[in-house]
Parts: structure tokens; C-alpha cells; sequence
């Protein structure tokens, strides 16, 4: 295959890839979507292994690598649990970072290669910059999948300092930077990459811990901006369009998704990034958070399945209990119980609702619930007035009404789910402890406020039981 | 011996009230209390006085001797000169008193050293909402001018097409929707007139919407929202302007219901006799503020006026017109007072000490309102509620808030300063670029930048719901990076070249491995999870 064959080939993957993603704008083609990604990446993949890039010395190694990898990849993709989708994509993330970092050294070492002056320059600042890159997403995915994992604890570990530390690294990498293309030879060159290297992972090790884990929608998804950006960067190095346009789709798609995360929790970005949700300053408002007033009215599994039975139209909204518990079975069961008698159930969900975008809808999905019944909060904010039952499953600080009426608190402004406008709301909750930013929720003292306390799970069993008589 | 709540007679020409019912009797007697009516109290409200004694309740022959026993007296319209000489020293009364407009009558009941609880001095709080016989009867007062307003109106409300011809429905314009107002708004669409309606306080537009009406908006920049959830006088350019929506108004519909009143002050006269005249023929004005001199030049107070063809009524007892409603709800708001008071420890009704057991508990924020006099000291005006149900002064209150917690103004998305900033750092940036860059670079920086763009459009048409699914496929996607690999593997080289081969090799085979796990576990993890998303 000639060069030009194959730089044809990789356009074609381009369009491909843009069309794999734009089918993701409705579930009806989504699946599409995804086939034109797997042809995009045949095709990219093969015109190289065809190209003139690759002689035939190397088929072997890479049939064999190509082997080991898929099958561990579909492995992985056949066993894991929907729960765990997070923890995969964080994994998924650091392979893609070491892979760019082994590939930005194998670069540098590569002496087939031979440039001068300006181009010099810039080939190694792309090599430079796309190893660094390439270990902050490694060093960051790896905290973060543990994270998710609950290997690690959840809470942001929060070193004396830590923004004079980040910028000092930061001053580190120039510095070695400068002696990096200064450096007379591939050998002189090692050291300063080799140590800006392990500074790199210790400040993805460093930004990740810091993050809490209400945040961990963000930090997921920005670890997916990295990989993106991590193989434009690769594609800089190597003179090659194709990985810096599919960089570019990966990357903007991750921060615009960090962006979506963070207004869904009227966070700016860089407050999530320096970490700490729920640290001092924070806790220091809630006190000037006005109190709720009045008593929480619980209700037994009985009575919530007499309120169930009694509506006309229902919204369910879970949270990530639901998950937690294991409870979306139960769920759905519920919910297509009460439309096979005609009542009206549609699921509500927050964008930060899970551990990453769009988990509680894949949750849900896996659970058969349809995905037209399926609304997110803009969609149906303005229905829950007419609304006679919402059931808030395992979610605080989504339903807080705090967020709205009350400037004191920690979470006012934050856009949330208006349960309270229905006639009645059932939560769902083990205690009265405050979710993840530590605010007391007012909609719990509310007059049509009915608390049903326990596990998610075992009450929704009971739920379903006492409809089923 | 319990305590003895006393219901006399209204004395007031015109009154039909009655301060109590017979079934509001069962409940104050289960609350403890002995009950005492004067014969022919409720008369006028067609309750008979064998109703009140099978309720439990003993019917007195005479005025005086509800006064004299009663420990509690329980009225509706504050008491004559007369009467508060019948109050025995030491006694309680519970009535509406206006303690603003009734100096006088505050001083001859302190002089009695007797306890008041004014009807009329009850917070507006939510707490109170139960107690407040102000919105009661004003709710009855709305439904009321409506009837009115139908009986002296010679036209359907509803419109019909009928065989005989087409009758077009009615337009009616409520001024001010307070609980009155809202009422008759309410009370209007039922009977299928188009109602509009309007009101100095922005945040009752929705209210008037949720009951059937329209807003009709003054085009002017304030909110009249005073204290306590009354409104408050406005300026005179917002009076100018509002004039203006008003005589538009008095051409085009046929009955006009006011009901603005501020608290304290005589009401504002926000109809014209020019406005009168330019109504059609036949035409009805409800005048509700009519009690404070009206809102209309043209009322007079009390009567049905009929002035440029146009029916004003103006009576000042609209709630005394359906008397059994007002006096079953008045009683229910002195029975529900009654229970708030035995809560907050102010009256014990089964103690011995008549007198004694009655101590009003002045910490609590109802009871304290509601008290005017308390054992002949003067406690009105009370200080201000502390949650005054004025919301329209928390949202303004909200926008810099989230400023001090460090977070920054989290909507303002971009300020033109920001996006000016944004421009001119982006275009140094560029020219920068532009600059140092050799061409080969340049080439590969516009495909970068395009394909941001390109990503930028292509994921904010994402449905939030495969958000996920959109995480693992670029995730598979950006295994491109494979190609990094593939080509270092064994790349052609020039005999002259020398490279260390095994490693250079062994890196490319790793990082061929590691993203292949993810080519192939994220094209395929997706498709599982798209697998699931299905239609109903």
C-alpha cells in the first residue's frame, strides 16, 4: 500500500469517527454510531499495518500484541458489571496515557528519524509535552479507578500547601524542559525527560487525591479530555493528521462532558480541580444556612405502595443508592407493574446523578427500563406540579430545594430535581445523614414529604410485594 | 370549674356573623372549655339556638350575662362603648379590633385590665395562615363580588353559541390579587368569563395564572411588595403608567372587581370617573376597598351606585351576604387560635383559677401578634414577624452569595470584558504560533484546531442519556494512538541508521498491547451497553 493509500484511508477513518460519535445524538443510531467507529479503527489500523511504515519484520509482533490485548479487552468488556463502567473507563484512560508516553519515548530514541533547526525544536517540545501528557492521564486514571474502586479512600487527601507543590512541579517541568532541548544528544536528553516523566505521574497521583469523591463525575471525564489530548499530542510527534483530528474529537468531547458535569453542580472547573468539595470554607457557610423547620413524616412500605397504587402519574428518581443497593431490578419491576395498570411512571435523572455521565441512564437501561420513559431534568422539571407520587431513590442533594430557595447554602444556585412541587414525595434513605456536600435538605420537613427509611432494596421488595396483592 | 367562652350577639347594624357554630362548640368543649351563647346569636346566620345546645353549648337569655360569666369572650366586629363596660376586669377578648384606626377603644380595654387578642393583628406567617380570619373572610368577600357582580350584570359570564345566536362571554379585570382578588378570579372562570387581572406585586403573576386568569402587566420597573405580603404605595411614575393599563382595560371589559388595599392607609383610587364613563353601557364595578373609601371615584360606600350607565357597587359586608360560610369559617379560625394557645401554654381551659389560667405566652411569634393587650398594658404594634413572606427579596440575595464562597458567578458565562479578554489573548496566541512555527507545524495546527471545532459541534448534540456509552466509544477511539505504535514496530530504515532495536520494539509491542485492550474492550463494552437502551 503506498503512502498516499493510506493517507486516504486514515480520512476516510476521520469522517468515520465524527460519524460515530454524531450517531450518539439518539439511541436509535447510536449503534450505527458505534459500527462506524469499529470500521473507522479496521481501517486506520489496517492501512497501517499494510502501509509503508511497516515492514514485514514487525507482523508477527504485532499480530501477537493485537491477540493479547483484544482478548483481554473483550474479556474485560464481556465481564464487567454496568455498576463498574466507571472504574473500567478510568483503567481504559491509563492505558491510553502509558501508551502515549511509550510511544512519545520510543519516539525519541528512534533514530530514523532525523530533523534540524525549528523543526528540531518542535518535534522535541511534542515529544516532550506528549509524554507529559501521557503520564498525567496514566498517574491520574490509575488514583481515580482506585478511587471509584474504593481501594483508596474516597476522601480528598489534602497535602499542607498543595498549590505552591503543584506549581512547583510545574516550574520543574519547564526547567527540564529547557535543558531537554538543550541537551546535545538522545543520551544527554534522558534525564531531564526521565525526571520530568516521574514528576508527571506524581502530579497526576497528586491532582487526583486531592479530588473528592461527589467529584468523581469530573475528574472521569477530564481524565477523558487527557487521553484525547494525549494522542493529539502523539500526533504531532509522529507528523500524523489522523491521530491529532481523533485527539481532538476525544479531548473536546471529555471537557465538554467536564463542563456539563460542573454546571450540573455549580462548580467552576477550577475549584473541582484544586479539590476539596466539602473542605473548611465550605463547611463554615452551612452554618449560615438557614435551618429547616417542621417534623419528617415516615411512612411504611404499605402506605407507600397504597400512594403507588392510588396515582395517576409517577416520577421515580434514583441516585446513585439505587445503584449502590443494587435496587434498579426492583425498580423497573415497580414501575412496569404500575403501567400495565395505566399510571403515567416516567425516571428523572440529574446529570451528576452516578459516578459518571450518563451512568444512572445505562444503569437503568441494563435494568429494561425503556429508554423513552427515561427524562432528563430540563425535560421534566416542568411536569412534577402535575406529578401525584415522586419516589426519590438513594439521592440528597439533587432534590434539594435548599439549591433554590436558600442563598446561605453551600449548594444554592446548583440547578436540582423541583420534587417538592408534586403532590407527594416518598425519599428513600437509610438515616437522616446529609449527602456528599453535607446539607441538611429541607424537603425531608416538608408537609408532603413522607420519609420511607432502609435499605433501598429490601424496601422496594416490600414495595413491590404489598402491590402485588 | 373550666373555663367559659362567651358568644355574644353582634351588636354592629348589618352584621349577620356569628362568632362561633354549633360544630366548632363540639370542639371547644372537647378541648376542655364550657360554651356560652346568647340567645338569637346566630339568627341572622340561620343557626338556631337549639342547634348551639345540642352542640353542648347554654344559650343565655341576655348579653349581659354572656359577658359576666364568660371568661373568654369570642366576637366578631370589635366592641362598642356598651359592651366594654360589660367586660368583666380581667377577662380576655377575641375579636377583629383595628387597633390602628381605634385608639381610643385600645385605651378604655386597657383601662379594663383585660387581655385582647385581635383577629385582625394575626402575622402572616405559614404557621398562622390557619388562624387568619383577614383571608377567610376576604376569600368569601372575592367569591362574593362575583355573585355580585353577575346579579346587577345583564349578560351570560359564560360565552355560548346557542340557536338563537351567539352570546360572547364576559371580560372581567380584577384590580389586586390578594386573597380577595385571587378569589374572584377564581370564582370568574368558573363561571367562564375571561378574567384578567393585575397587580403591583410581580410575584403573584403566576397566582393569578394558576387560577384561570391573565396577567395584565403595568409597563414600569417596581415591585410593590411591602412587608408581610401586603402591597405598599408605589411611585408616581408607576401610577402614571398604571392608570394608562387601566383606562385601556375599562374599555374593553365589562366588569371591573377591585380590591387594592395597603394596610393602615385609605385605598388607592385607581378607577376614574373618566374611566367610569368611557366603560360600556351596562357595566358592573365591584368595589371591594369600598370599607376604606373605595377605588373608584364613583363609590359610595355601603350602596349600589348606578352613575354613566354603569352599576358601582360598593357594599362594605359582602362576607355578612353569605353568613353561615363567613361565621363557619370565622369560628374555625378562633378554634384553631384556641388550639394554638393551649399549644404554646398561654390558656389551660380545665384550670380552677378562672383568671389565672389565662397567661399569654408572648414568646411565641403568633401568640405575640395577636395579643393588642395583654392584662391592660398596651403591646401593639408588635415587632416585625421575622419570616415575612416577601420571597421576592431572597432571589435578589441569591446572585452574589455564591461569589463569596469562592466559587465565582457561576451563569454569567461570558461578560463582554471576558469575551474581549478571550479575543485578544486568543489572537496573541495565534500570532505567536504564527511566528515560531515553521510551515509543516502550521498544517497540522489547522487540522488540530478544526477538529476541536469539529468535536465541539458533534458532542454537544449528544443526548445526556449516552454520555457513558459516549465515554467508552472515545475512549476506544483514542486507541488511535495504536498507529503511534504500529509504525515504530519496524519501520523501513536506511542502512546507515543504527536504533536500539529490542527497545524501541518492546515499547511499541506494549503499547500496541495496552491499546488494543482498549480498541477492542471499548468498541465492545459499548455495544453491549447501547444493546440495552430499548424502546417501550
Amino acid at each position: 500500500m503506498s503512502a498516499n493509500l493510506a493517507t486516504v484511508s486514515y480520512i476516510g477513518a476521520t469522517i468515520l469517527f465524527i460519524l460515530s460519535l454524531g450517531g450518539l445524538s439518539h439511541p436509535e443510531t447510536s449503534r450505527r454510531g458505534n459500527l462506524y467507529g469499529m470500521i473507522g479503527m479496521a481501517i486506520a489500523v489496517i492501512a497501517t499495518f499494510l502501509g509503508p511504515r511497516v515492514t514485514s519484520g514487525g507482523y508477527a509482533w504485532i499480530v501477537i500484541a493485537l491477540l493479547v490485548g483484544a482478548s483481554v479487552g473483550l474479556y474485560a468488556a464481556k465481564k464487567v458489571k454496568m455498576t463498574e463502567m466507571p472504574e473500567l473507563v478510568a483503567m481504559m484512560h491509563s492505558f491510553v496515557g502509558l501508551a502515549a508516553a511509550l510511544v512519545g519515548f520510543a519516539s525519541y530514541v528512534d533514530p530514523s528519524v532525523q530533523l534540524d533547526g525549528a523543526s528540531k525544536t518542535i518535534h522535541e517540545i511534542e515529544v516532550y509535552v506528549g509524554i507529559l501528557i501521557g503520564a498525567v492521564t496514566f498517574s491520574g486514571s490509575l488514583i481515580a479507578f482506585g478511587k471509584l474502586n474504593g481501594k483508596i479512600s474516597g476522601k480528598p487527601v489534602m497535602l499542607p500547601g498543595r498549590h505552591w507543590l503543584n506549581l512547583a512541579l510545574l516550574v520543574i517541568v519547564i526547567v527540564f524542559g529547557y535543558g531537554f532541548i538543550q541537551a546535545e544528544n538522545t543520551n544527554a536528553g534522558m534525564i531531564p525527560l526521565i525526571v520530568m516523566t516521574v514528576v508527571a505521574l506524581a502530579f497526576g497521583v497528586h491532582m487526583v487525591m486531592a479530588i473528592g469523591g461527589a467529584d468523581m463525575p469530573v475528574v472521569v471525564s477530564m481524565l477523558n479530555s487527557y487521553s484525547g489530548w494525549a494522542a493529539s499530542a502523539t500526533g504531532f510527534m509522529l507528523n500524523n493528521d489522523l491521530l491529532i483530528v481523533t485527539g481532538a474529537l476525544v479531548g473536546s468531547s471529555g471537557a465538554i462532558l467536564s463542563y456539563i458535569m460542573c454546571r450540573a453542580m455549580n462548580r467552576q472547573f477550577l475549584s473541582v480541580i484544586a479539590g476539596g468539595f466539602g473542605a473548611a470554607p465550605v463547611k463554615a457557610a452551612a452554618g449560615d444556612a438557614a435551618q429547616p423547620e417542621g417534623e419528617v413524616t415516615p411512612i411504611s412500605a404499605a402506605e407507600t405502595a397504597e400512594l403507588l397504587r392510588e396515582a395517576k402519574s409517577v416520577v421515580i428518581v434514583p441516585g446513585y443508592g439505587m445503584a449502590v443497593a443494587q435496587a434498579q431490578h426492583t425498580v423497573n419491576d415497580i414501575a412496569s407493574r404500575l403501567r400495565a395498570k395505566g399510571c403515567n411512571v416516567r425516571f428523572a435523572i440529574h446529570p451528576v446523578a452516578g459516578r459518571m455521565p450518563g451512568h444512572m441512564n445505562v444503569l437503568l437501561a441494563e435494568a429494561k427500563v425503556p429508554y423513552d420513559i427515561v427524562l432528563e431534568m430540563d425535560e421534566i422539571n416542568e411536569d412534577f406540579p402535575e406529578t401525584d407520587v415522586v419516589m426519590v431513590i438513594g439521592a440528597n442533594d439533587i432534590v434539594n430545594p435548599a439549591a433554590e430557595d436558600d442563598p446561605g447554602s453551600p449548594i444554592a444556585g446548583m440547578p436540582v430535581l423541583q420534587v417538592w412541587k408534586a403532590h407527594t414525595s416518598i425519599v428513600m434513605k437509610r438515616s437522616m445523614a446529609s449527602g456528599y456536600a453535607g446539607v441538611d435538605n429541607p424537603l425531608f420537613y416538608k408537609d408532603n414529604n413522607r420519609m420511607l427509611f432502609g435499605d433501598a432494596k429490601k424496601m422496594l421488595d416490600e414495595v413491590l410485594a404489598a402491590l402485588e396483592i | 370549674m373550666p373555663l367559659i367562652i362567651g358568644v355574644p350577639r353582634e351588636t354592629f347594624s348589618g352584621e349577620t356573623r356569628v362568632a362561633t357554630v354549633p360544630e366548632v362548640v363540639q370542639k371547644l368543649r372537647k378541648q376542655g372549655y364550657q360554651v356560652v351563647v346568647e340567645t338569637g346569636a346566630g339568627a341572622l346566620a340561620h343557626i338556631g339556638d337549639d342547634e348551639y345546645r345540642e352542640a353542648g353549648a347554654e344559650v343565655l337569655a341576655t348579653a349581659a350575662e354572656v359577658w359576666t360569666k364568660a371568661d373568654i369572650v369570642f366576637k366578631l366586629r370589635a366592641p362598642n362603648a356598651d359592651e366594654v363596660k360589660l367586660l368583666k376586669d380581667g377577662g380576655t377578648l377575641v375579636s377583629y379590633i383595628w387597633p390602628a384606626q381605634n385608639p381610643q377603644l385600645m385605651e378604655q380595654l386597657a383601662a379594663k385590665k383585660v387581655t385582647v387578642l385581635a383577629m385582625d393583628s394575626v402575622p402572616r406567617i405559614s404557621r398562622a395562615q390557619k388562624m387568619d380570619a383577614l383571608s377567610s373572610q376576604a376569600n368569601i368577600a372575592g367569591y362574593r363580588a362575583v355573585i355580585e357582580a353577575a346579579n346587577a350584570f345583564g349578560r351570560f359570564f359564560t360565552g355560548q353559541i346557542t340557536a338563537a345566536g351567539k352570546v360572547p362571554p364576559a371580560k372581567v379585570f380584577v384590580i389586586g390579587a390578594g386573597v380577595a382578588g385571587l378569589a374572584a378570579i377564581g370564582t370568574a372562570a368558573n363561571l367562564g368569563a375571561i378574567v384578567r387581572a393585575n397587580d403591583t406585586r410581580q410575584e403573584v403573576a403566576d397566582q393569578i395564572v394558576s387560577m384561570g386568569g391573565e396577567f395584565v402587566a403595568v409597563n414600569y420597573e417596581e415591585d410593590g411588595a411591602g412587608t408581610g405580603g401586603y402591597a405598599k404605595v408605589m411611585s408616581e411614575g408607576f401610577q402614571q403608567a398604571q392608570r394608562e393599563v387601566f383606562a385601556q382595560q375599562a374599555k374593553e371589559v365589562d366588569i371591573i372587581i377591585t380590591t387594592a388595599l395597603i394596610p393602615g392607609k385609605p385605598a388607592p383610587k385607581l378607577i376614574t370617573a373618566e374611566m367610569v364613563k368611557s366603560m360600556k353601557a351596562g357595566s358592573v364595578i365591584v368595589d371591594l376597598a369600598a370599607e376604606q373609601g373605595g377605588n373608584c371615584e364613583l363609590t359610595v360606600p355601603g350602596e349600589v351606585a348606578v352613575r354613566h350607565g354603569v352599576t358601582i357597587v360598593g357594599y362594605k359586608d359582602l362576607p355578612c351576604r353569605l353568613a353561615k360560610t363567613a361565621s363557619t369559617l370565622y369560628a374555625t379560625n378562633l378554634f384553631r387560635l384556641s388550639e394554638d394557645l393551649i399549644k404554646t401554654r398561654s390558656v389551660d381551659p380545665a384550670a380552677e383559677t378562672g383568671a389565672a389560667a389565662i397567661q399569654m405566652n408572648m414568646e411565641d411569634a403568633v401568640v405575640r401578634g395577636t395579643t393588642v393587650i395583654n392584662q391592660g398594658a398596651i403591646t401593639w404594634p408588635p415587632p416585625p414577624p421575622q419570616l415575612s413572606a416577601a420571597p421576592a427579596a431572597a432571589p435578589k440575595a441569591a446572585v452574589p452569595v455564591p461569589a463569596a464562597h469562592g466559587h465565582g458567578p457561576s451563569t454569567k458565562v461570558s461578560s463582554p470584558t471576558r469575551a474581549a479578554f478571550m479575543f485578544v489573548a486568543a489572537a496573541l496566541l495565534f500570532a505567536l504560533i504564527g511566528y515560531g512555527a515553521p510551515t509543516d507545524f502550521l498544517g497540522h495546527f489547522t487540522v488540530f484546531v478544526l477538529g476541536c471545532f469539529i468535536g465541539y459541534m458533534v458532542v454537544w448534540n449528544v443526548t445526556p442519556a449516552l454520555h457513558t456509552p459516549l465515554m467508552s466509544v472515545t475512549n476506544a477511539i483514542s486507541s488511535i494512538i495504536i498507529i503511534g505504535a504500529l509504525v515504530q514496530v519496524a519501520p523501513p530504515l536506511d542502512a546507515a541508521v543504527t536504533r536500539p532495536e529490542m527497545l524501541i520494539k518492546g515499547m511499541a509491542v506494549v503499547a500496541i498491547a495496552l491499546t488494543a485492550i482498549n480498541m477492542f474492550g471499548g468498541f465492545a463494552v459499548t455495544r453491549r451497553m447501547l444493546g440495552m437502551f430499548r424502546k417501550d
